[in-house]
């Protein structure tokens, strides 16, 4: 079998995901069997410059820079798979979107500002074509693991589109909303196992909104628990804020 | 013979704050520049913080890097609790100083055995020490991996704690998890012996310049690593909120990471700065590596930051085996276990404050302070970063280093310099591109 040629390149992000991959002990043995990965900055010192079968992408295009170069990366390789909120739905960066650029520039650089060049915060798929998404922050690693099962076969991966609650119920947390705290899991894609709400804390919506929402009962919920539609909508644009760029599209 | 000219381009190396360059030029036998570039694509987190909610903070400011993310929470929370006036529990305080030295133990093994061991096997990567010292590889693993069992038990998993929050934590470890960690960490111990053996062997380059140490201090016989003032070599001692008066912080045109400076041009932190100053307050065990390898204070060779966090991982295990066993044996109060949130069930009332938190995170002393209005929403907010408060140090290492080195070949020179911004661990991943050299001559 030839190995397709693999590499790992980051973006605007923490790194975290190439650090759970990274980190996937025993299991990273076995991807290691099935591909050749030729280039992963976190735990490699080597470079590749030619085409290659698969490219994963961390992070989100934020200056013009990244902008060139995740178009070079898409023109060189047969299959892309991004990974992480930052990637596949722009993330916590996205919340940059929230303000004017010039102002924020401002405030974190003061007079010196005009170094620091930026742009709008774009998800991956805003600027090239994207094959194979893993969503999460981090991923959640058997996700990662059956998308790249899925790129080698050349099958399609479909993200679930029910909500965290499908899980959640199975794994039998009690539910946020009868803790009396707002939680995002009735809106946001499964595919993580709860994994959150399993340790207590809430879902904060890092895998992106499922694709049809069950509206009326989220209003339900949030009428009979007295919390704003606002309140709502900037919990969901702590990480969904660049959905608003899809719809311009 | 002396060299008229030199120009060192170290390209492309990532994330400190970011993408970074060592530029090193010598024309006709004078230093012209020695700079290290930080030109990272910047995030702007502590503006995007504005208009969130206090309780969001710990959770945003996590993802700023997944390598550090529990030290990110524990400033965070430090921080927001300062603001609110909320006063953690003795056992949430004992849980968040063992997140930190789990913290703190994971990233210095990596550093050890991934970054620097390599250059002092004379080796390019640990890639090449898979086949030739396997032993060594699967211990380092090993190791890292039972860190990384040890946080997902405690705070749901390493990078990106979940439990870890202000006013304590949303799921609590029941016995059954005490005796889990408490089994990992001793299975830790005979590795750490290893360790100690390793790192004894390993000889590190001789370089010296005084500058100015920087740490938490306190005056109780804890070795401060969660709390305390912030104290230097130089004498200075002041309280965290006045951190701005320590970090002074500038820019300069070649960095977007901002730079710093206290009674001096540049001060540093990290493993070497703590030991310099807190040295007499380790545990035991870690003053007897110390010893063993020779380590005394005022050590002012940079790269021995290296010989500290071997120290320091010593210390961290120990005391992090004492922590858990005191758990045990006082018991978990679960009715501790908590959910705190803005708008809802006021467990954790808000007001209008401003708040600073000053952890020490395993490449130093890392600031956070969040300005609040009367709901509780950040107006403002500062972080400042241990790699940022090191870059100036650094630049003057490196520019008393070169002279001593300038004879030497463009490979030894590069590889020296390298080395010692290694040695600082600005972060793993930007190390291992310091390995792409590129020489413009």
């Amino acid at each position: 079998m030839i190995k397709p040629k693999t590499a790992f390149f980051d973006f605007a992000c923490c790194e975290g995901c190439q650090l759970q991959v990274a980190n996937l002990g025993e299991s990273l043995l076995d991807v290691l069997h099935f591909l050749d990965i030729v280039e992963f900055r976190e735990v490699m010192s080597e470079k590749w410059d030619k085409d290659l079968d698969i490219a994963v992408i961390e992070g989100s295009i934020t200056n013009d820079h990244a902008v060139e170069r995740i178009k070079e990366i898409r023109e060189k390789s047969d299959i892309l798979i991004a990974i992480g909120s930052c990637a596949t739905i722009g993330g916590v960066n996205g919340m940059k979107n929230n303000f004017e650029l010039e102002e924020i520039r401002k405030y974190v650089y003061g007079p010196s500002y005009q170094f620091f060049q930026t742009q709008k915060t774009m998800a991956v798929h805003q600027v090239v074509k994207v094959d194979y998404k893993v969503h999460g922050c981090p991923i959640y690693q058997p996700e990662f693991l059956h998308v790249v099962q899925c790129a080698l076969h050349g099958y399609p991966y479909y993200v679930p589109d029910r909500p965290v609650c499908c899980e959640c119920k199975l794994n039998e947390n009690v539910c946020m909303y009868d803790r009396g705290v707002t939680c995002l899991g009735p809106v946001t894609r499964a595919g993580c196992n709860s994994w959150c709400i399993n340790n207590g804390n809430v879902c904060y919506g890092c895998r992106g909104m499922v694709s049809n929402p069950n509206e009326k009962g989220a209003q339900d919920v949030l009428a009979k628990n007295g919390i704003s539609i606002d309140f709502i909508l900037n919990k969901m644009n702590m990480y969904n804020k660049c959905r608003e760029l899809d719809k311009h599209a | 013979m002396r060299k008229q000219n030199l120009n060192i381009n170290v390209e492309y190396l990532t994330r400190v704050e970011g993408h970074g360059n060592i530029v090193v030029n010598v024309k006709e036998g004078k230093l012209e520049t020695c700079r290290l570039d930080i030109v990272e694509a910047p995030r702007f987190f502590e503006g995007m913080l504005r208009g969130r909610s206090v309780f969001e903070a710990q959770h945003i400011t996590s993802r700023i890097c997944g390598i550090c993310a529990c030290g990110h929470t524990l400033a965070s929370i430090q921080a927001a609790e300062d603001a609110l006036g909320v006063i953690p529990t003795a056992q949430t305080i004992s849980l968040r100083k063992l997140l930190l030295h789990l913290e703190i133990l994971d990233s210095h093994i990596l550093h050890i055995y991934l970054l620097v061991a390599p250059d002092l096997l004379g080796v390019k990567s640990f890639v090449p020490l898979i086949d030739s010292h396997n032993k060594v590889v699967r211990r380092a693993l090993r190791m890292k991996k039972a860190c990384n069992e040890l946080c997902e038990i405690l705070v749901g998993r390493h990078v990106h704690p979940i439990s870890a929050i202000v006013g304590g934590f949303t799921k609590l470890p029941g016995e059954k998890e005490l005796d889990a960690m408490l089994h990992l960490l001793k299975g830790i111990k005979p590795d750490m012996e290893a360790t100690v053996d390793l790192a004894a062997s390993l000889k590190f380059p001789e370089f010296e310049r005084d500058t100015e140490y920087v740490s938490l201090v306190s005056d109780d016989a804890e070795y401060p690593l969660l709390m305390g003032d912030i104290g230097s070599t130089d004498g200075v001692r002041m309280n965290k909120r006045d951190y701005r008066a320590i970090t002074n912080e500038f820019i300069v045109p070649h960095s977007s990471a901002k730079h710093t400076m206290l009674s001096r041009n540049a001060y540093a932190v990290g493993a070497l700065a703590r030991f310099n100053l807190n040295c007499e307050k380790l545990r035991p065990e870690a003053k007897q590596v110390a010893v063993a390898i020779g380590m005394k204070p005022k050590c002012i060779n940079p790269y021995l930051n290296t010989a500290a966090q071997l120290i320091e991982c010593v210390h961290c295990l120990d005391d992090a085996i004492a922590i858990v066993e005191g758990l045990k044996q006082k018991g978990i109060d679960h009715n501790e276990q908590i959910l705190t949130d803005l708008d809802q069930q006021m467990k954790v009332a808000v007001k209008a404050g401003n708040g600073v938190g000053a952890v020490e995170v395993p490449r130093g002393t890392l600031f956070h302070n969040y300005e609040l209005d009367e709901n509780g929403v950040i107006v403002n907010a500062n972080c400042i970063i241990p790699t940022n408060q090191n870059l100036n140090n650094v630049e003057r290492d490196m520019e008393k280093l070169v002279p001593e080195i300038v004879n030497r070949s463009e490979e030894e020179i590069t590889l020296s310099l390298e080395m010692l911004v290694r040695a600082y661990d600005p972060c793993i991943s930007c190390s291992t591109h310091f390995l792409d050299v590129k020489f413009v001559a």
